[in-house]
């Protein structure tokens, strides 16, 4: 197949059908795909479907723990599953920049296809481009993805029914993606291992749902870290929430770089992090079984619902002072998936 | 994390906050100078555990915020000639001019790039021959070494295309102008780095000639609070002096290296302060010897007028005469995604260390 991709690999023509073929094909296998046709045709056994798309356009591709591949794969798996929803299908669009490494492709690829198969979901779909160089930076993708939903769960992606008393869970340390991406760019000379936390969460997810428990919110603590959803839900659902920050783990390595550099652990993306809201009489039993999946060892309950200061989270910190947890203003770390 | 949690321990906290309320029977207001200690005062909610009686204002310690329009414009100016590298602090790129900020050039196409260290400006200056490479120098003396210490590397290397714009500032002309301009405070929380840099002689007379204690301060939780505590037994004892707390750090002859450094580099001239105006020798200028290295001086370039925004107090808020919820533009118009003041731009700011903790 040569070493390089080559315009003529988005051309349509041979080339094209040689990289479908040898390249996705190969890692993707499944009869949906193979049939080739304009759009997958997909049968579900529900009438309620989850659908959401994402773009990825990380810098770099390949990072400690991870790479481009692995992210757009998790990164659509978790916001089906977020949602309460079984992820079923995902399609895979490549922007590719001209003279881009076949066999860098291959890896990421291939990662793309194990990470799927881990998650028990099919690339059903996809579409490959390549642009001249100089006109997008390596490799672009973008995943799409569905998920069907059980009815009784479509309140988990509103948060509607959450009240005061209510419990916040997440499944572990923050800030891991964000400073691996950062300690992968060799940033202010850093010579540290910071592995992301990228992974997918719908098996973890399923387990909870599974125990009949009251889920009633879930979402991924991506970009703009778990301050960015906390805002975005009391602003939302006009609620107050307090964080104990003594609860919240941050592993030494990201605290280390975090404090040397200026950035706030409660800002930094996470690429495997939830932030669930449960009923408080079903908090310690959800976190028994998220700490028994591997992405979930160090769950934690790390704040509450409370029926004041309606509209803001506030910080309770690891003195005992307090003060309240704000959006963001601008781009803290760009390109970081 | 080591070297970090001892400071930031709670019953320390506790302890030292005990300490201070069993002393503390009258109203004080203490002034932390460095924006810095603004930040971390905020950040781990220390306004919440003290008595009411205790105020803390916050001083003109944040370079972005003293640091003038005219600057910015000057900077957005040589952002727009073609063959300029901007390289700054990231602090920086926020900041509205009077017309426009470097982060608006920047989506314009002008080359500016965010720095960690000069050093890296430096490298770039080596890596772009055929470009101008532009330091935009902010700071007091905890980066002015540093900004000299690329001057003098880029001499020694004999590196012709890189250039300092400097806007470096030394603190004790504004604590004195302070006190002069009738701000009434019982003590300084004195910042921890630039006196690393300066030692803490520089504040021997401010007890002596104003009757008023400082205290330098570690940036942690338990520093900050351990330095409120020596400020508030200066009052209880009504003797006022010139206290390190920050000890692990700080030296009274600070660090003498540095200063050779920049007293090799920089003279003092008159410089314009955001709120004080013009304060006579608390500015640091290129020097003779390195104005081969002197933005100023070797890059000329047309900047347009400045226009100052009307109803921002940073002025008075950098001088501890008003808060920032004492603004009308606080939260309203002004705001940390829509800055109309510099206090509102930088993290060091107090209006957005207010507004991104207590707003």
């Amino acid at each position: 197949m040569g070493n390089n991709i080559l315009l003529g690999h988005g051309s349509g023509g041979k080339l094209s059908h040689k990289l479908i073929k040898e390249l996705f094909f190969t890692y993707f296998d499944n009869p949906i795909l193979k049939l080739q046709t304009d759009s997958a045709l997909l049968t579900l056994e529900r009438s309620t479907i989850a659908f959401t798309t994402d773009s990825y356009v990380v810098d770099p591709l390949f990072f400690s723990g991870g790479n481009i591949g692995k992210l757009a794969v998790c990164g659509t798996i978790n916001d089906i599953a977020v949602s309460g929803a079984i992820p079923q299908y995902i399609s895979a669009s490549f922007i590719i920049e001209e003279g881009f490494s076949l066999k860098e492709l291959e890896r990421i690829v291939s990662s793309m296809a194990h990470e799927a198969k881990k998650a028990g979901v099919l690339i059903v779909t996809g579409d490959t481009k390549v642009v001249n160089k100089g006109q997008c930076d390596k490799l672009f993708i973008n995943t799409s993805g569905i998920g069907i939903l059980d009815d009784k769960y479509k309140s988990i992606s509103t948060g509607e029914t959450i009240q005061a008393g209510d419990k916040i869970i997440i499944n572990g340390s923050i800030g891991d993606h964000g400073m691996s991406i950062m300690a992968a760019r060799n940033f202010g000379n850093f010579k540290t291992e910071i592995k992301t936390d990228c992974a997918s969460l719908n098996h973890m997810i399923k387990e909870i749902l599974d125990t009949k428990c009251l889920v009633k919110f879930m979402r991924d603590a991506t970009r703009g870290g778990i301050a960015t959803i906390l805002c975005e839900l009391t602003e939302s659902k006009n609620i107050g929430i307090e964080i104990d920050e003594s609860t919240v783990a941050v592993n030494e390595n990201v605290c280390g770089m975090c404090e040397l550099l200026g950035f706030d652990p409660f800002y930094i993306a996470n690429e495997g992090k939830i932030i669930l809201i449960a009923s408080a009489k079903d908090a310690d039993r959800i976190v028994d079984v998220m700490r028994r999946n591997e992405f979930g060892r160090t769950s934690a309950i790390i704040g509450e619902v409370v029926n004041n200061h309606h509209g803001k989270a506030v910080l309770k910190t690891g003195i005992g002072g307090k003060r309240i947890i704000d959006m963001l203003a601008d781009e803290q770390l760009p390109r970081i998936c | 994390m080591q070297y970090i949690d001892e400071y930031r321990n709670k019953e320390l906290a506790n302890r030292l906050i005990e300490k201070i309320s069993s002393l503390t029977s009258k109203e004080m207001f203490f002034m932390e100078v460095c924006g810095g200690h603004t930040w971390a005062i905020q950040k781990f909610g220390i306004p919440s555990l003290l008595p009411e009686k205790i105020k803390l204002l916050s001083g003109p310690g944040c370079p972005v915020c003293v640091t003038s329009k005219k600057f910015i414009d000057q900077a957005v100016a040589y952002s727009r000639l073609n063959d300029v590298i901007i390289t700054t602090y990231g602090d920086l790129i926020r900041v509205p001019g009077s017309t426009s900020s470097l982060n608006e050039e920047k989506s314009n196409g002008a080359d500016i790039r965010i720095v960690y260290s000069i050093l890296e400006a430096l490298q770039i200056a080596k890596d772009n021959p055929s470009k101008k490479i532009v330091f935009l120098g902010i700071g007091f003396e905890t980066t002015a070494p540093g900004s000299a210490a690329g001057i003098i590397n880029a001499a020694k290397e004999k590196v012709t295309n890189f250039f300092l714009f400097s806007s470096h500032k030394i603190m004790p002309p504004a604590l004195a102008a302070l006190i002069d301009e009738g701000v009434t405070i019982n003590g300084y929380i004195a910042p921890g780095h630039v006196s690393t840099i300066t030692g803490s002689h520089i504040y021997d007379d401010i007890p002596e000639k104003y009757g008023v204690g400082c205290v330098v301060s570690g940036f942690e939780p338990v520093d900050i609070l351990q330095s409120i505590y020596m400020l508030v037994k200066q009052v209880y004892d009504n003797k006022f002096k010139v206290e390190i707390q920050y000890k692990r750090v700080v030296k009274p002859e600070g660090n003498v290296k540095a200063q050779k450094i920049m007293n090799e580099v920089f003279s003092f001239r008159d410089d314009w302060w955001r709120g004080f105006g013009i304060l006579k020798n608390s500015g640091l200028g290129v020097n003779e010897r390195y104005h081969d290295f002197d933005a100023e001086r070797m890059i000329p370039v047309d900047v347009e007028e400045t226009i100052e925004e009307k109803g921002c107090i940073c002025g008075e808020i950098l001088k501890g005469l008003k808060t920032p919820g004492q603004c009308k533009l606080f939260a309203t118009v002004c705001t940390s995604a829509t800055p109309v003041g510099a206090c509102m731009v930088s993290h060091e700011g107090a209006c957005n260390a207010y507004y991104r903790f207590n707003k």
